[in-house]
């Protein structure tokens, strides 16, 4: 798991002459859960895209692991906001797909699905089809897609997003358990600054787009392993949540001015 | 399935078979007295027999041939037509919808091609091909080919970005890719208009012995009405709706085989 850092230098990210980033540099050490907090539009999910090698940007560079990204990569793994699992595979079949494709033999990928399709609790799930799974247990499916490579980068979009908020805290635990494990370098997008702060090492703040740059960047030094519930009860937690928060609440402010004015 | 679901089934199976009686009844009534010529019109209890003598009779009958041999004539070219116009159609829809570039090379032709009423070939494949079962399997062909070549275009095109995206960052190659994202999501277009698809292949062949041809269910047909013998033409329609609820029956079975997932 050597050389997962990802770096972004002076990134700017054009949308037909709409500039969403604009000089847009950060580090994420190995190792390190960061998470991307910002108002709508401000090209959060962008910076996934581009890690992933998915999108380019309009200048500027990205590194993942000291190497620069210039096309879709193979050493991240990724779980979008939407439906990203194959309709016509089974939960078994989406599952031991990225082995599959990375060249392993059949049956070792089968064994091994069924080894992650279990530890995201869907034993006895694997004939099904996503049609045939709750919203819940789709991001279950997408979960172990994601880490069953063992990748070094996770990249997350708001996976939990289309959650309600029991089903949410379950699956945010269940991710913090399997990345304690894997050890992974995680960025995570989010609209939800609790979710934030009580999974992450570090809380990234996106300033409104357009032209949006790092508007602030804060560490999370609350102990770890960390259960997510918990997390939010720990004294620095509000402290640190409503120091976030003043930072975040303007760059929320504006956006929803601009997109007011513009409409 | 719930008791009163059940009980409504039967209900609609029943008022379906006694919605045909009163059709078949009030045909062979008027015809009795009159109100239908049944030179024209036939009748029933006279139509309903000859499509029995002639799926009784196994031996020679019509041509030289058993209604049988000519039932299998008319399947093979639906099945031939079916067949060839279902793979180059999916090949062709495939490979250009992969390619922005070529596929705006071919568009003007295809669309030409596509407005073309494509049954004024049959008289250019019957002299090119000859009156045998080839002439109609061509006809067949054209008629199926654009329906899942477009299908097959369609599928290629719109399927989800997310799901791409996800395939590729999990490892898929191009082939990879086609293999298992672009195909089973064409698949899902081209399966819709099978039911389309079949039925054109039908028309092919149909239309094609009519035209020209010695032997098939259109040729018996055709035959009939040139003898003046509506009995025959509505005996070998009643034979041909049979055949069709069959192939349908089977359409049917393909479909809930290859759509499972949904």
């Amino acid at each position: 798991m050597a050389h997962a850092s990802i770096v972004l230098e002076n990134v700017t990210v054009d949308f037909g002459g709409y500039h969403a980033l604009q000089n847009l540099s950060f580090g994420v050490p190995e190792g390190q859960f960061a998470a991307i907090v910002g108002p709508t539009g401000c090209g959060k999910t962008s910076v996934l895209n581009m890690v992933a090698g998915l999108a380019k940007a309009a200048s500027g560079q990205v590194r993942c692991g000291g190497r620069l990204v210039d096309s879709v990569q193979c050493s991240a793994a990724y779980m979008f906001q939407q439906d990203a699992l194959l309709p016509w595979k089974t939960v078994l079949e989406n599952v031991l797909l990225g082995p599959l494709l990375r060249g392993a033999a059949r049956r070792d990928a089968e064994t091994l699905a069924r080894h992650w399709i279990a530890r995201v609790g869907l034993k006895g799930l694997e004939a099904r089809y996503p049609a045939q799974l709750s919203g819940g247990q789709r991001k279950r499916v997408a979960m172990a897609q994601a880490l069953i490579c063992g990748l070094p980068v996770l990249l997350l979009d708001e996976p939990f997003s289309a959650l309600d908020a029991q089903t949410r805290v379950l699956m945010e635990e269940e991710l913090l358990t399997l990345w304690q494990e894997q050890g992974a370098t995680v960025l995570f997008v989010t609209h939800d600054l609790e979710e934030a702060i009580s999974l992450a090492d570090r809380v990234l703040i996106f300033s409104a787009g357009p032209g949006s740059r790092l508007k602030a960047d804060y560490r999370v030094d609350l102990p770890r392993p960390r259960n997510v519930v918990e997390a939010r009860f720990i004294p620095g937690f509000m402290d640190l949540y409503r120091r976030i928060w003043a930072d975040l609440k303007e760059e929320v402010l504006a956006s929803h001015e601009r997109s007011k004015a513009s409409a | 399935m719930s008791a009163p679901k059940l009980r409504h089934r039967g209900a609609i199976l029943a008022l379906q078979i006694g919605i045909l009686a009163a059709i078949l009844m009030t045909w062979e009534t008027a015809a009795r007295v009159r109100v239908l010529d049944p030179f024209f019109f036939s009748q029933p209890s006279l139509f309903l027999a000859r499509a029995f003598t002639w799926l009784t009779n196994s031996g020679p009958l019509l041509g030289g041939r058993s209604i049988y041999e000519h039932l299998l004539v008319t399947l093979v070219e639906t099945a031939g037509g079916f067949g060839l116009g279902v793979a180059f159609g999916v090949a062709a829809g495939f490979l250009l919808g992969r390619s922005e570039f070529w596929s705006r090379v071919f568009n003007p032709y295809i669309q030409v091609l596509n407005a073309l009423p494509r049954l004024v070939l049959a008289p250019i494949f019957v002299l090119i091909l000859g009156i045998d079962e080839r002439s109609k399997v061509a006809l067949g062909f054209t008629l199926v080919f654009f329906i899942v070549f477009f299908n097959a275009f369609r599928g290629v095109r719109e399927v989800d970005r997310h799901i791409v995206n996800n395939a590729r960052l999990l490892g898929a190659n191009e082939r990879q890719l086609a293999w298992h994202v672009l195909l089973p999501s064409a698949m899902t277009w081209i399966l819709s208009s099978l039911h389309t698809s079949v039925g054109f292949a039908l028309v092919g062949a149909i239309v094609g012995e009519y035209m020209a041809a010695a032997k098939g269910l259109g040729w018996v047909i055709s035959q009939a009405q040139g003898n003046f013998d509506s009995a025959g033409v509505f005996a070998g329609m009643t034979i041909l709706c049979g055949a069709v609820i069959v192939i349908e029956l089977f359409v049917n079975a393909a479909e809930r085989r290859l759509v499972r997932w949904k």
